[in-house]
Parts: structure tokens; C-alpha cells; sequence
């Protein structure tokens, strides 16, 4: 990913360069080529629109070259693979929570194994932070009240900055991280090393399926079509058809979005009598919540039981973490 | 066609000394309640110099605490406090209002054959709101100025700070109705009051470029107000407009901040790209080569300056297909300024070419400009913006383009037309060695941050101690910096030094094109004894240099 | 005046137009302008550019409150519903009515009627001053139902138009009256400068400064007047008719 934004890089720095050189050899030969003489006078030229045509078309086309080149790029940086490996990111003044979808916590640290697609879900608490990783060539802005997402695909084992790159107050150059990027075998050592910086507590999604009792959502949201909300197995990534006609897909925005403003969309066919929860539940809790309700639908589809499988951590890396 | 045979006047002692607008009348009153719009250009002057040296100081600062990696020099806070007010100073205080303040007061009556602008009161008066802005913004800024950086952007401005946002929020909001009144004034004055026989094809580019100028303060400007009443109104009374805890958004305050401040970038350039057509007009004694396309091309890049603002949002979390579309129109919107480049340089050929300080300028204008927007096109490019966004490398293009252009312009600008706004020349050697040091030390100071941005080094960083691999490329940048705040200084010393002891100035020492040489040098109050009426077409250096078949020398 | 050997003989040999001599012309011709005509050309212009950047400042705001319009609809109407309609279509009403008086004081002025002029005059300030007075009414009524935004705002348990059992979110019924009050705040804010404006028009009237040969201040003083009626106009169904049905 990175070695393609430095492809185009390279390509425009070449452009640049040669036309930079054109400009400047055209100046600098013509300042002394035609440089005042006694009894020479200028040449009035009124211009040539051939001339003007050609050089306004010939570098559109250049332009339009880099564009799709950078959209291309732009493209896959924004669309991170299927099956990546989820990390929710939590920032806040000043700094990075990290949790991995089996429970490790990591404070402005965060390990991966190498060659994994790994995806960011993120949000602030407070302020707009910005997430980059210069040796992976990615940034993206973290809003609060809303996920953004990012991903990367680490090639080499390393340790890697990670900075914020939105200024957030005070301690906004203080807001550094660092990526640990791990062969295999280093990282599911690690992860059942009970080293991380922020502490372990199981996979998010058991957590997520905690909060969901103890906020009393489980009442509604029964696993049968009798309760007074959606039933939410399968719920997620499929399409959901609201009362006003609108059908949206139930993305991570979506359930977030349900949980604090839950007017906002109505599905078709209930009552808005959901509560909201805004004020009543952290970004973290929200985290958890999130990854529950996922959990529901690729055990819906593994035609597993409603509790969420919980997969011994030792196999995690090699299993690949989407299974929760 | 008859047309005068202007000659080149012997320098006559009494030239200053007749009556003109600067000895007319005495009195600080005289000053303060002026209506000509050549005083009330030199009190912008006086003005927005003031606030490049505060801006400048700031940046000093800034330089001098990014030496070392850590956060030796002032604290974190402070260091937040100084970018913010160096970009708040130097953009609404002295990028936005300098060339047409000063130069556009100055020359747009004159070149267009008027006593004065339309309206002469609203031209004090735009004055007048400037230092009351200027006024709001120093005392803000001593009283604990703001920290969110010039881009105030919610919820930290809103919701989380506790500096002065108000304050300087208001400060900007009186300045930009200076603005909005100044703009007002060239496009009526432009419309208006051409004198018979100046019509649009026979303005100089300088005229086209400040009217494309005025229809984006105009337009623009109003944005910016409303969205600062938002911001002001969201943090005295905690409304939840952009604070998502309240239900609000936070990208629609981005929205609406870039929505005038993409157009204000254009705003500072485009007058002084005006300016760079006068000049190699000038000195290469010919007509600028396509003059339709270089005068079209200011109102395309206006207008099209209006379509791209959320290029500055492509990660910020807007949808992948506004991304797309704002690059594309991006790209759209650079074709112009690369027309109007080849165009300059096109003129250069088969010209008569004289390298005096003001060409010295333009020529730095066309090198720096070009860097400049040439990494406008990698910051275009979604898939690189993506790295670079945030980080020095955008700094740095935007540097080169305000200072490498505008304010290169402007300082050329300045040049050439001393002699007309003092009746003195300014010392010619000195002003090549200041446009030489300029030069130099510009360079040193920025294209290092080209390099620090694609290493990764973010923006608004008062402490870099994790990665000490930066210093020495800040190093090199604050080393520029010095020495290009020596090649500021040195104008500022020798102009202040004509006034006194320069060489009286002829009206016309350029043998240069245009209505306003056709004056004394100082002009008189009115400018001109009768209405011309113009029967010639711009930049008639054919005309001018016909009858000579020697090189017409330049009085000295 | 100049010798022609001297400094201004880079324009001796250009033809001219004829040189302004003083005392021919009109009174009210500042000095910088060619003729009355341009003056008044000029100032028209200049009018119309202001109230384009007018059309620009508001538009900010309007913009803002689409895209939360769009967002939250149903709060947005709950909200529109309790602010009063008949009230609002009485201001809209004025307004009109003022809009009318200010055409005829521009014909007045035009044609030399100064009683009507004065009177026209009087009456758009006394409508404008009406609504005003209708507006406080509203402002004072918001804030005893404690809709104002900031500490003491309540909106619990107010049901959406048209949607039986939902309730409005009280956080986006607070964006809803934020806007209502900055866009209606700031019109008013440019009615009260418009009456400054007409003050003085009618003191400039009362001098019988106006003619048929100069009245552009009438003029210009009532597009000002028309464009803040036509802000009005947009407001009232804006904010007033969200969802509402006769």
C-alpha cells in the first residue's frame, strides 16, 4: 500500500521536476537570450490560441493521469479487505486507546502480527484527533460521535510512529504512539502474555454481550421476533428496511447510531419506543456493543448458538480474529 | 489613433515639492479623516506592515523553539498560542487585506482613468474596521490570545478550550467586513467609473486580477462571518450546532470555514499575480503574451476557487465520492494558474528584457509560484494527501505560494510603483541584493518542510523529542528564516530612507504602460487635471519605445 | 492650470472630455463622479453587490439549518409546531404591507409627492417597528416555555407530527431553536438598522433634500428594505410550516 503512494509520489515528483526545469530553463534562457540591446526593440506578440489550447489541454491530461492514479490509490485505502483484523480505537486528549476484539488493551501502543490486514474502528471522546502512521502512508481524521475507519497491512516486522495529526490542545505533539509489528509466533506470545499496557479483559464481544444485560437491552431485543425492538442476529452488514421508507445497511455508524439517538432511524414495522442512551454508556461500552452485535451475525451465519463463541485466545492470530 | 509622445522627463526639482496628494494638506486630521484613496492606501500601509512584523515575530518564535526537538524554548501551550497567531495575523491581517489595500487603493483609480474610487467614505471606512479588528486581535492576543490554530475547528473551539475564541473570532469578523467593503468598492468602481475609451479588453491585468479578487471577498467573506457568529453563539451559550454531544456535527463547521477560506487563498494570489503582468509587461517592454487568456483566467480561477474547498477535508471523513469529485475539480482549477504562468514566460520571449528590482521579483514570483502550485497537484491527488495532509509538506506548499507569490508580488509591486507613491527612488542595488537575500533565504527555509512533511513530521507540533530525525532539516528552515527576515527588513529601511533622501522620482521613470504614469509622481489629489479618454490599447510598449531607436534608458 | 511643458504634458496631446467646471453642476454630485448619472449608477451597484454578500451571509446559515432540517425532520416539526404560525403569517403580512409603503415612497420621491414621500415613509417604520413588536411577542413566549437554548431549555415529551408514540430528541429540538433564534436574531438585527436607515431618509425628506433629479438614497434605501422583507419570506415557511397542514 505504502510502495503504491510512493509510486505516484515518485511520478509526480518527476513531472514536477520536468516541468519546474522547462519553466525554469525557458525563464532563465529567455531573461538572457533577449536581454535589452541598444536598438533592438521587443517583438509585440499578441499571443496564439493554438498555443493556449495546447498547453491548457496537454497538462489536463497530465492532471487527469494523477487524479485516477490518486483515486485508485485513495480507493483501496479506503476500503479496508473483508476479513481484517478489528481494533477499536478510542482517542482522547492526549492519547490512544487501543482494544483488540479478543480484549487486549493497549495505551497508544498497538501490536499486530505481520502480512494481517488489520482495521482501525475509531472515535474521539472529545476532539477531533487524527490517526497516522507514517510508514504505512494512512491517516484519518477521528470525530467524535462517529466511526471512521482506517487499515493498514503491515509487510515487515518493525516498530512504526504513530502520531496525531489533527491539532487537539495542548499536549497534541505528546499524542505519539508507536506501532509494534510482530512475526507470527512473537505475536501470539504476546498476546496471551498478559503484557499489554492496558490490561486484558476478555473478548470485546463477551464484554460487549455484559453491558447488553446489564443495560437491560436484552428486554427488547430478544433473539425471537416477539420483543419490542429488532431482533438483532444477522442484523449486522445486512440491509434494514426504516419507516420512512429508507433502506440502510447496519454498519458500525448504524448501531452506534441506534444506541444513542435511537429516533433517528425506525425500522419499519416497530414502535419509536426505544430510550436513548447517550450520556449512559462510554465509548468503550459502545465498542463492546458493537462488536456483540456483530458477533451475532457471523454466529447466525456459522449457525452457531446466540451467545457469542468465544474463541481460545492462543488461536486467535492464526483463526483470524473476525471470528468472535 | 493619435496618441500623446510621452517623453521621459527631466528630472525637475520642483516635482515633489508642486502641490500633490501628500503635501496638500498637513495634519494628523488631515490623515485620519481623508477620503483620497492614495492616503488611505498609505495608511494601510502603515497598518498592515505593522502586522506583518507582529506576524513575522511569531514566527520567529517559532523557528527558533523548533531548532531543538523538545519544548525547550516556550511550553506547549505557548507554542499552540503562537502558530494560531501568526497564522490569524499574517493571513487576516496582512495576506488577505496587503495588495489590495495598498496597491489596489492605490492604482485602481488611476489605472482606469478616475478621480477616486466609487465611494471614498466606505474606503475610510473599510480602513477604519481593519484597525478596529487589529485593535480586538492585539489585545486579544496580550490579554492570552487563542490556541486552536487559524482553523478554530469545533468542538475544540467550541467546546474545549478556554482562550479567547470569541475575541479574536470577532476581531477576524470586523476585519472581513473591511474586506467585503473594499471589494464592494472595485467591483462598483470597475463597473463604473472607467473613463471614455478604457474598456474591459484595454484594462490592465492588474485590474482584471483585482476585480476577480473583489467578487471572492464579496461572496466569500460573508461565509466566514456567519460561521464565526456560530462558533461565538455555540461557546456563549452552548448551543450543540457542532458539538456532536449535543447532537450537532463537527465536519459541518469544517464545511463551512473552507467554503471561504479555499477562496480567501485566492484572494491573496491573485492581486499579486496582477501585479507579476505589470511588471514583465514592463520589463520585457511588451504586451503580456495572450492577454484575453491571462485576464479570463483570473474569473476562471474565482469561480472555480469557489467548487474545491473540501479538498482540505479528504480525510476528515467525508464520503469517498465528495473526495472524488472535489479532487477532480482541483485539478480543474489549477489549469488556469499553469495557463497563466506559460503566458509570463511566453512574454519573456522576444522581449526587451531589463532585470531591475522589480523584474528581479517577478522572476522569483515565477520560480517560487510554480514550485508552489506544482505541489498543490500532489496535494490534489487523494491517494498522497492522504500521507501529507497535516504535516509540513503542506506547510510548506502553502508558504511557497503566500509568501513565494504573494508576497513577492507584493514587495515587486511596491517597488515599481515607489516612485509613483513617493515622487522618490528607491536605491537600486540595494533592491536587488534585498530580492536576491529574499530569494535565498525563502528557499532555505521551506523546501526542508517539504521534505519533513513526506517523513511524516506533523503540523502544529511544539515538541518533536521522539523523533530527533527531524532536527536537522529544521534546522536549515530556521537558518532561512533569519535570513529571510533580514531581505524583509531591508525595504523597509531603504523606503524609509528615500522619502527622505531618495532620488527625486520623474513621472514616469519606467517609460512603463498605463494611465497612472500619465500622472506626476506624487500624483495630485484628483489624480488627474481632465478625464483622459483612452484611445489605445494595453500595454502599448510599441508605441512607447517607437521612437527611440535606442534602448530608451531608464532615468536613474 | 498646468503649463502643458511641464508635468501634465504626458497628456497634452490626448484628447479629453470636457473639463468639469464648477458651479454647473446638481448640488448632490460628489465631486469624484463624472456626472449625476454615474454617481447614481454607482450607488445602485453598489447596493445590489452589498445585498449579495446579505444573500451569502444568511445563505451560511440557511445552508446549516437544511442539512439539520434533512437530519432530524421529525424534531425539527415538533419544534416548528410550537412556535406560532398565525403570528409568524402576521409578520409576513406586515412585512408585505411595508414593502409596499416603500415603493410608494420611492414613486414619491420620483415624482416630487414629498407628503406622500414623509408619509410613505413613516408607515414602513411604523410596520417595521409592528414587527418587531410581534417578534418580541414570539421571543418572550419561547422564553416562558423555556424553549430558548442553553441552561433552562426543556423539550421533554413532545410528540412528532404524524408519528404517533415518538417523541421528540430534545438535543436536536435545541438545534431547532438555535437557528430559529440566530437567523430570526440577526434579521431583526437588520430590520433595526433598517430603521435607522428610514430615519434618516426621513429626516433627509423632511429637509426636502429628495427630487425628482436626486432621490437615490430612497432607492437604494429601499432595496435594503425589500431584500430584508424577502429574507422574511424565506424564513417564515422555513421555519414556521414544517410539516404542517391546513
Amino acid at each position: 500500500m505504502a510502495g503504491n503512494v510512493d509510486a505516484l509520489y515518485i511520478f509526480l515528483i518527476i513531472v514536477s521536476g520536468l516541468m519546474t526545469l522547462l519553466i525554469f530553463t525557458a525563464v532563465v534562457y529567455f531573461a538572457a537570450r533577449y536581454r535589452h540591446r541598444r536598438g533592438v526593440l521587443a517583438e509585440q506578440i499578441e499571443g496564439s490560441t493554438p498555443l493556449e489550447l495546447t498547453w491548457s489541454i496537454i497538462p489536463l491530461g497530465v492532471f487527469m493521469v494523477i487524479f485516477i492514479w490518486g483515486a485508485v490509490v485513495y480507493f483501496k485505502e479506503r476500503t479496508p479487505p473483508r476479513d481484517s483484523t478489528e481494533i477499536y480505537v478510542v482517542a482522547k486528549q492526549w492519547m490512544w486507546k487501543l482494544e483488540h476484539a479478543e480484549g487486549q488493551r493497549e495505551i497508544n501502543e498497538l501490536h499486530v502480527p505481520v502480512d494481517r490486514d488489520v482495521k482501525m474502528i475509531m472515535t474521539s471522546q472529545d476532539v477531533i484527533h487524527s490517526f497516522y502512521i507514517p510508514a504505512f502512508r494512512i491517516k484519518q481524521d477521528v470525530v467524535p460521535g462517529r466511526y471512521t475507519v482506517a487499515w493498514f497491512r503491515a509487510t515487515k516486522p518493525g516498530t512504526y510512529h504513530l502520531f496525531c495529526a489533527e491539532y487537539c490542545g495542548t499536549q497534541h505533539s505528546g499524542m505519539i504512539g508507536s506501532i509494534v509489528v510482530m512475526p507470527p509466533a512473537q505475536y501470539e506470545a504476546w498476546m496471551t502474555g498478559g503484557t499489554m499496557t492496558g490490561g486484558t479483559s476478555g473478548p470485546l464481544s463477551v464484554t460487549g454481550e455484559k453491558v447488553f444485560a446489564e443495560l437491560g437491552c436484552v428486554t427488547c431485543h430478544r433473539s425471537d421476533a416477539q420483543g419490542r425492538g429488532p431482533n438483532l442476529q444477522g442484523l449486522f452488514g445486512a440491509p434494514v428496511k426504516l419507516e420512512d421508507g429508507r433502506t440502510v445497511i447496519a454498519d458500525e455508524n448504524y448501531v452506534r447510531e441506534s444506541i444513542l439517538d435511537p429516533g433517528a432511524k425506525i425500522v419499519a414495522g416497530f414502535k419509536p419506543v426505544m430510550p436513548t442512551f447517550q450520556g449512559l454508556v462510554s465509548e468503550e461500552q459502545l465498542n463492546a456493543l458493537v462488536a456483540y452485535v456483530k458477533s451475532l451475525s457471523k454466529s447466525a451465519s456459522a449457525g452457531a448458538s446466540s451467545a457469542a463463541a468465544t474463541p481460545p485466545s492462543t488461536n486467535a492470530p492464526t483463526q483470524g480474529s473476525q471470528v468472535q | 489613433m493619435s496618441m500623446a509622445t510621452p517623453t521621459i522627463q527631466p528630472v525637475v526639482r520642483e516635482n515633489y515639492e508642486r502641490e500633490n496628494y501628500l503635501n496638500k494638506h498637513y495634519g494628523v486630521g488631515s490623515w485620519l479623516l481623508t477620503t483620497d484613496h492614495k492616503r488611505i492606501a498609505l495608511l494601510y500601509l502603515v497598518s498592515i506592515t505593522f502586522f506583518f512584523f507582529i506576524g513575522g515575530f511569531f514566527a520567529l518564535l517559532i523557528r527558533l523553539e523548533l531548532l531543538t526537538p523538545a519544548s525547550d524554548l516556550v511550553q506547549a501551550d505557548t507554542y499552540n498560542k503562537l502558530f494560531t497567531m501568526h497564522g490569524m495575523v499574517m493571513i487576516f491581517f496582512f495576506l488577505v487585506p496587503s495588495i489590495p489595500a495598498v496597491l489596489g487603493n492605490f492604482l485602481v483609480p488611476m489605472m482606469i482613468g478616475a478621480k477616486d474610487l466609487a465611494f471614498p467614505r466606505i474606503n475610510l471606512l473599510s480602513w477604519y474596521l481593519y484597525i478596529i479588528g487589529g485593535v480586538m486581535m492585539l489585545h486579544c492576543m496580550l490579554t492570552g490570545g487563542v490556541d486552536t490554530g487559524w482553523t478554530f475547528y469545533a468542538p475544540f473551539s467550541t467546546a474545549f478550550t478556554n482562550t479567547k475564541i470569541i475575541e479574536a473570532g470577532l476581531a477576524i469578523f470586523v476585519a472581513g467586513f473591511s474586506s467585503i467593503l473594499t471589494g464592494l468598492n472595485f467591483v462598483v468602481t470597475i463597473h463604473r467609473m472607467r473613463a471614455p475609451g478604457m474598456t474591459w479588453s484595454r484594462l490592465p491585468l492588474f485590474i482584471w486580477a483585482h476585480y476577480a479578487t473583489s467578487i471572492i471577498q464579496i461572496l466569500g467573506t460573508p461565509v466566514i462571518a456567519i460561521t464565526i457568529v456560530l462558533v461565538a453563539a455555540e461557546r456563549a451559550l452552548h448551543l450543540g450546532i457542532f458539538d456532536p454531544k449535543l447532537g450537532g456535527d463537527p465536519l459541518l463547521f469544517q464545511h463551512l470555514f473552507w467554503f471561504y477560506s479555499h477562496p480567501a487563498v485566492y484572494i491573496m494570489i491573485l492581486p499579486s499575480m496582477g501585479i507579476i503582468s505589470e511588471i514583465i509587461a514592463c520589463y520585457s517592454r511588451k504586451r503580456i503574451f495572450g492577454y484575453s487568456f491571462v485576464a479570463f483566467s483570473s474569473i476562471a480561477i474565482a469561480v472555480f476557487g469557489f467548487l474545491v474547498w473540501a479538498h482540505h477535508m479528504f480525510v476528515a471523513g467525508i464520503s469517498v465520492y465528495a473526495a472524488l469529485l472535489f479532487s477532480l475539480l482541483s485539478y480543474a482549477v489549477a489549469v488556469p494558474s499553469a495557463v497563466k504562468v506559460f503566458n509570463w514566460t511566453a512574454t519573456l520571449y522576444k522581449g526587451s528584457i531589463h532585470y531591475d528590482a522589480p523584474m528581479l521579483y517577478a522572476f522569483g514570483f515565477l520560480g517560487l509560484f510554480t514550485i508552489g502550485g506544482l505541489t498543490g497537484l500532489f496535494l490534489a491527488a487523494l491517494g498522497i494527501d492522504v500521507h501529507v495532509t497535516d504535516t509540513y509538506f503542506v506547510v510548506a506548499h502553502f508558504h511557497y505560494i503566500m509568501v513565494g507569490g504573494a508576497v513577492m508580488g507584493y514587495l515587486g509591486g511596491m517597488h515599481f510603483w515607489w516612485p509613483k507613491i513617493s515622487g522618490r527612488l528607491y536605491p537600486e542595488g540595494w533592491a536587488k541584493l534585498a530580492a536576491l537575500i529574499v530569494f535565498i533565504g525563502f528557499n532555505l527555509t521551506f523546501f526542508p518542510q517539504f521534505l519533513l512533511g513526506y517523513m511524516g513530521m506533523p503540523r502544529r507540533y511544539a515538541d518533536y523529542s521522539h523523533m530527533p530525525e527531524f532536527q536537522i532539516l529544521n534546522v536549515f528552515s530556521t537558518a532561512g528564516a533569519t535570513i529571510l527576515g533580514v531581505g524583509y527588513l531591508l525595504p523597509m529601511i531603504y523606503f524609509l530612507w528615500s522619502m527622505r533622501y531618495g532620488k527625486p522620482a520623474p513621472d514616469n521613470p519606467w517609460n512603463a504602460a498605463g494611465l497612472e504614469w500619465m500622472t506626476p509622481s506624487p500624483p495630485t489629489t484628483f489624480n488627474f487635471e481632465q478625464e483622459p479618454v483612452v484611445t489605445w490599447e494595453a500595454y502599448n510598449y510599441d508605441e512607447l519605445d517607437a521612437p527611440h531607436k535606442q534602448e530608451v534608458p531608464v532615468v536613474r | 492650470m498646468s503649463d502643458s511643458s511641464t508635468s501634465n504634458s504626458s497628456l497634452a496631446g490626448l484628447q479629453h472630455s470636457e473639463p468639469l467646471g464648477h458651479g454647473k453642476h446638481h448640488p448632490e454630485l460628489l465631486h469624484h463622479f463624472a456626472d449625476v448619472q454615474q454617481q447614481r449608477n454607482s450607488a445602485s451597484l453598489g447596493m445590489w453587490v452589498f445585498l449579495a454578500t446579505e444573500v451569502m451571509f444568511f445563505g451560511g446559515l440557511f445552508c446549516a439549518y437544511l442539512i439539520y432540517r434533512l437530519a432530524y425532520f421529525g424534531d425539527f416539526a415538533a419544534a416548528s409546531k410550537s412556535i406560532d404560525a398565525t403570528l409568524g403569517a402576521t409578520n409576513t403580512a406586515v412585512l408585505i404591507c411595508s414593502s409596499l409603503t416603500v415603493v410608494l415612497a420611492v414613486w414619491a420621491a420620483e415624482t416630487a409627492r414629498r407628503t406622500l414621500l414623509i408619509g410613505s415613509l413613516i408607515l414602513t417604520m411604523l410596520l417595521g417597528l409592528a414587527f418587531l413588536g410581534i417578534k418580541g411577542k414570539e421571543y418572550k413566549d419561547k422564553f416562558d416555555e423555556h424553549h430558548v437554548p442553553g441552561a433552562s431549555f426543556s423539550f421533554e415529551n413532545v410528540p412528532v407530527p404524524g408519528h404517533p408514540g415518538q417523541y421528540a430528541n430534545p438535543q436536536h429540538a435545541e438545534i431547532f431553536f438555535a437557528l430559529y433564534f440566530v437567523m430570526t436574531g440577526l434579521h431583526a438585527l437588520h430590520m433595526v438598522i433598517g430603521l435607522g436607515i428610514f430615519t434618516w431618509l426621513l429626516i433627509m425628506a423632511w429637509k426636502g433634500r429628495f427630487t425628482p433629479q436626486y432621490n437615490t438614497p430612497v432607492e437604494i434605501g429601499g432595496l435594503y428594505w425589500h431584500f430584508v422583507d424577502l429574507i422574511w419570506i424565506y424564513l417564515f415557511p422555513l421555519l414556521y410550516l414544517i410539516d404542517r397542514h391546513l
